[in-house]
């Protein structure tokens, strides 16, 4: 890796900004997938119109802007430009150096493709080596078995499990913390 | 019914804003203090900007924050609240700051957490409290595994300062363990 290596472009996707015009449509069909918003979100579902999400991305914007903790990017696939997901690394704490990192596939067609995987990589290259940041940490439900898979791939480990947190279909579940050193993704690369 | 906002040692009220934030400022000033509390770094707060947060939280429908006062004496020593409570998982986190540093190791901090947990258990009905707490203050992470608390894991190296890294050290307890620490409560009392 050096400094012409690129940050944003991946074999398979490419990272890029909101577009304002666009996304809102994609992403509303994405909020209409239960399954993708539980495993996404914790807090309670609900479907949002193209219109809402376009609120929702100015929201966004608009705090990308004012709180400079918040690096957010669209995934795009490379070989037709199509939006597939988004990723980001937020609540930043600049003294810290300690910041979140969550990513999300939208459509279930467009999962166990690989593009998450690459996003991944992607994002942390640019929180350690561009930010410059010490440590991540991901949250993920404990029902969800891919994402901490996919995060334990590159290293993360467990650090926190909050007994019961969650509420769902009737039963409680965990919610899991898991931890990146930038020491730690490092040496991984060497 | 039993006055549940009131412990051994403590009671936990509402005050006037303005006389609150002349604490909070005062209070600021022990930056030992600030650095128990938060990690983003400590700075002197106005009373007036402390009053504008104040307010700001008095004004919400769903605060659940209040003053900590002596029984004896009535003394304002600090404040504690669950600040964030996710509703449709009944779960929440507390927060507690006894900006009066005399009444620190005896016993007073303690005494509003078994206060608030019953709140949070009988009044919220919430199934589980979180807490976070940072490694270098031993002392509340004894004062918190008193009030019932278990430790749920750590975050390794979220925060730096004076020139290291420290863990952040996760608490929770869950509604069944504490109504088990009730029955027996209950039973040593003659």
């Amino acid at each position: 890796m050096s400094i012409d290596t690129p940050l944003f472009d991946g074999k398979l996707i490419r990272l890029g900004p909101i577009d304002h015009e666009k996304d809102p449509e994609i992403v509303s069909r994405w909020t209409h997938d239960a399954g993708f918003m539980r495993m996404m979100y914790t807090d309670p579902l609900r479907p949002l119109s193209a219109w809402q999400v376009k609120k929702k991305l100015e929201e966004l914007e608009k705090s990308i802007e004012e709180n400079k903790n918040i690096f957010h990017f669209r995934i795009h696939i490379k070989s037709d430009d199509r939006l597939v997901g988004f990723a980001e690394l937020l609540w930043i704490s600049w003294t810290n150096l300690s910041g979140h990192i969550r990513l999300g596939i939208g459509a279930p067609e467009d999962l166990r493709k690989g593009y998450g995987r690459e996003t991944l990589g992607l994002l942390l290259r640019y929180a350690f080596d561009e930010l410059n940041l010490y440590r991540l940490s991901a949250v993920i439900p404990e029902y969800n078995l891919p994402a901490q898979s996919l995060f334990k791939s590159f290293g993360f480990v467990e650090e926190v499990r909050r007994r019961q947190a969650l509420e769902r279909d009737s039963r409680r579940w965990d919610l899991l913390d898991f931890g990146l050193l930038a020491g730690e993704w490092k040496e991984e690369r060497k | 019914m039993k006055d549940i906002l009131r412990g051994e040692l403590v009671r936990l009220t509402a005050e006037e804003p303005e006389m609150l934030a002349r604490l909070e400022s005062q209070w600021s000033a022990d930056s030992e203090y600030s650095r128990l509390l938060d990690w983003d770094p400590a700075r002197r707060f106005s009373a007036k900007s402390s009053q504008k947060w104040i307010e700001k939280h008095y004004e919400k429908e769903d605060n659940h924050v209040f003053a900590i006062r002596t029984l004896d004496g009535e003394r304002v020593i600090g404040e504690i609240g669950l600040d964030i409570i996710y509703w449709t998982h009944r779960d929440c986190f507390v927060g507690i700051g006894l900006g009066e540093r005399e009444f620190w190791g005896k016993g007073y901090g303690t005494d509003a957490m078994r206060i608030i947990l019953r709140y949070a258990f009988t009044e919220l009905n919430l199934e589980r409290v979180s807490l976070d707490v940072f490694e270098y203050n031993q002392r509340g992470v004894r004062s918190y595994e008193k009030a019932g608390f278990v430790m749920e894991g750590r975050k390794r190296g979220l925060i730096q300062r004076e020139g290291r890294r420290w863990d952040v050290l996760y608490m929770g307890i869950l509604r069944e363990d504490w109504l088990k620490l009730e029955r027996e409560n209950e039973k040593e009392k003659p």
